[in-house]
């Protein structure tokens, strides 16, 4: 196995469950302390969701049919953010074998979110505020990024963490199922899958060898870590 | 002496086209250094007027923005996703280029003995260094958090950290660096027996500069020996590094993986586009010069916007090609997503401006420049330099936002709209501009020990009843 094709910790979104609801954007920005930008920048592409439901159409007007993709960052093994960084603010976490970002390392030449080929790195533009009462539903285990920053999902990297932590002190592994993302977790369809890619009898491993699954622009040899399954009910 | 003021009188005699020269047209030694004197002393009210407008434009535009850029966040200028990069950065290779013209004429010209570089090489050079500090200043208005830039700095610092070597970024901040340090002293050098000159010269605040900054030059033939072998040394060491410093901020872009820049000609593509808009600009720069200050109609000539000219011509010969090879491969392999770029550069709602990037940077060189008139024609040749630039600039815009736009993913297409960069280019084109005035009132524009030499080493020998300009070597 190469060094870049390493896995750890994966996901696994199912396409024909997706109805497009955006439960998961709304609970990652609550659990992500992700900042409202107002109306007017998130019309202009300046919306920090973390997590995006994309839309696509086919076929003409009067009979079109959608499907929605929800695309967040694919915590590549081989990442093209990464080498791009002249600050290292952008790395690849050995432990979780995720693609994490240092914000406190970030001096903001966003090369890393134009090298991201699947354009899912966002940009502190300004310093948000959130506005009251929402102030107060921060989440304490996540920082609060200020502007010139940049930023992406994280795969609820608090979340593993804090899992890990309490498998750790109790004397056992991790258990599947056991570190459930906020997106996943809000999905009413039950459309997002979490856990264990390393481990051939999670149900997220079996997913993804199930044989419906692709991967968001494979050909560049990325190796993403998340599987997108497509094509089973329709 | 005698044969030259010979020769001098057979020109006036004879051969009256000659003295056209610069180089067969010459003066004596005190006269022409008193030219350069006033020509540095004299300040027209109009110059006074100018440089207190564009000091205002810098103060607001430039100052003024940036603070306001700094306190409210990136958001204040257009840059959205996915045009991560806007016009910050267009500005910066835009002036890199400007930058490229000063070394290019000063050590290439020096080192292959083109004769007519000697009256302008520090007019040249000077764009280089000022240009440099606009391209470094764009990039720190282009950083989110500007105030840790120094972290882009190899320093031993207590997080244990070193700049990622493996980021384009990294190699381009040690390249702009390197050629920063590199321009400034390779327009110090030659400019010591011109301030060693002026310190002769003058009285005052003025007598303090000169006398600290030409190092006790007095003109033995030791120091002029050393003067020049480090002269030799720089313009051969500057080239390979003027040649890295576009091709590394070529792979800023050519090492990405993006449609439509991962490009293997990017680094000489870029070298000649930055060469087509610095010769441009100097010979505009010479335009001005000649037209506003005093006693440089002697020193530049038609034969220098004749020179420049063809230069110009040639460089765009080389751009077009260029082009024309990165188009090609790009366009030849198919690749989905660079097809859809190429349209939209086409095609796209600001088509046009790739229409007239080709337009200024081809046709309008192309179909001009081959004429004498029109090169020597000061207007003309600044009209077309200047359309030459609008065109370079058109042309990075083209690579950096608008080839942004799009990507493999097409949900977040979205079009690039400016905000605030505009007021912060047209800082960054004020402060050029006002320090290119304050430095023609500081330091001698032109190399006057440089002219003398030349004039001392040409001479008009007889073969026959035809008179012969001939060049002698002097090292």
């Amino acid at each position: 196995m190469s060094e870049d094709s390493k896995s750890k910790w994966g996901m696994v979104i199912d396409e024909d469950l997706c109805t497009g609801c955006q439960a998961c954007v709304t609970a990652c920005a609550m659990e992500n302390n992700i900042p409202f930008v107002g109306e007017q920048d998130a019309a202009y592409g300046r919306g920090m969701h973390w997590i995006q439901v994309q839309r696509f159409w086919e076929g003409e007007a009067l009979e079109v049919s959608t499907s929605f993709q929800p695309v967040m960052c694919q915590q590549c093994g081989s990442a093209p953010c990464e080498p791009v960084c002249p600050v290292y603010a952008s790395v690849h976490s050995e432990a979780q074998q995720v693609n994490s970002q240092i914000y406190n390392r970030c001096v903001g030449t966003r090369y890393c979110a134009n090298n991201c080929p699947y354009q899912m790195r966002v940009f502190n533009w300004r310093d948000y505020e959130l506005p009251d009462p929402l102030n107060n539903q921060l989440n304490p285990s996540v920082t609060v990024r200020r502007r010139g920053i940049m930023e992406k999902c994280t795969f609820c990297i608090q979340r593993i963490i804090s899992a890990e932590d309490r498998a750790k002190s109790e004397g056992r592994d991790v258990t599947d199922g056991e570190v459930v993302p906020a997106c996943a977790q809000a999905c009413p369809a039950d459309a997002i899958t979490f856990g264990r890619l390393d481990d051939p009898e999670s149900r997220v491993s079996k997913l993804a060898k199930s044989g419906r699954g692709v991967q968001l622009l494979e050909e560049l040899g990325t190796h993403p870590k998340v599987t997108y399954l497509k094509g089973g009910s329709r | 002496m005698t044969t030259a003021a010979k020769s001098e009188s057979h020109i006036h005699e004879e051969h009256e086209d000659l003295r056209e020269h610069l180089m067969l047209d010459p003066k004596p030694r005190g006269e022409m250094n008193a030219m350069v004197m006033e020509a540095m002393h004299t300040t027209s009210w109009k110059f006074k007027l100018t440089a207190a407008f564009l000091g205002l434009v810098v103060a607001v535009c430039l100052f003024g923005a940036w603070g306001y850029l700094i306190l409210e966040g990136m958001g204040v200028a257009g840059v959205n996703r996915p045009s991560y990069w806007g016009i910050f950065l267009v500005n910066t290779v835009f002036w890199i280029g400007i930058s490229h013209a000063g070394t290019f004429v000063s050590a290439l010209l020096r080192v292959f003995k083109a004769e007519f570089r000697r009256p302008f090489t520090r007019a040249a050079e000077l764009m280089t260094t000022f240009g440099l500090v606009q391209a470094g200043l764009s990039i720190f208005f282009h950083m989110g958090r500007v105030w840790l830039s120094y972290w882009l700095f190899p320093y031993p610092n207590e997080r244990g950290l070193w700049p990622n070597f493996h980021s384009p970024l990294s190699w381009d901040f040690l390249a702009i660096n390197t050629y920063l340090l590199a321009s400034t002293m390779y327009l110090f050098l030659p400019l010591i027996p011109d301030l060693a000159m002026a310190r002769d010269r003058s009285t005052g605040w003025r007598k303090t500069l000169y006398r600290i900054l030409s190092l006790g030059f007095r003109g033995t033939e030791g120091e002029w020996a050393h003067l020049r072998t480090a002269m030799n040394i720089f313009a051969f060491a500057i080239l390979p590094v003027m040649f890295s410093v576009h091709t590394i901020v070529s792979w800023d872009f050519a090492a990405a993986t993006r449609p439509g820049w991962s490009s293997t000609i990017f680094g000489p593509y870029f070298v000649v586009g930055a060469l087509h808009s610095g010769i441009a600009a100097v010979a505009m720069v010479l335009v001005v010069v000649r037209a506003t200050m005093k006693n440089m109609k002697y020193f530049i000539r038609k034969e220098h916007f004749d020179a420049l000219g063809k230069l110009m011509l040639i460089v765009s010969m080389g751009w077009a090609y260029f082009f024309f090879n990165d188009y090609m491969v790009q366009w030849y392999g198919g690749d989905k997503w660079t097809d859809a770029l190429l349209h939209f550069h086409e095609a796209g709602p600001l088509g046009w401006m790739w229409m007239l990037m080709l337009v200024f940077n081809v046709a309008v060189p192309w179909l001009t420049l081959w004429s004498r008139k029109i090169r020597t024609t000061p207007g003309l040749l600044f009209a077309i330099g200047l359309l030459i630039n609008v065109g370079m600039w058109f042309e990075r815009y083209v690579i950096i936002p608008i080839s942004l736009t799009i990507n493999r993913m097409p949900f977040s297409w979205r079009e690039y709209k400016p905000g605030v960069e505009i007021f912060l280019g047209i800082g960054t084109l004020a402060f050029f501009i006002l320090l290119y005035m304050i430095a023609s009132k500081v330091i001698p524009l032109v190399p006057v020990w440089e002219v003398q030499e030349g004039q001392m080493a040409h001479s008009l020998r007889k073969f026959g009843k035809a008179r012969v300009p001939t060049v002698s070597e002097i090292e």
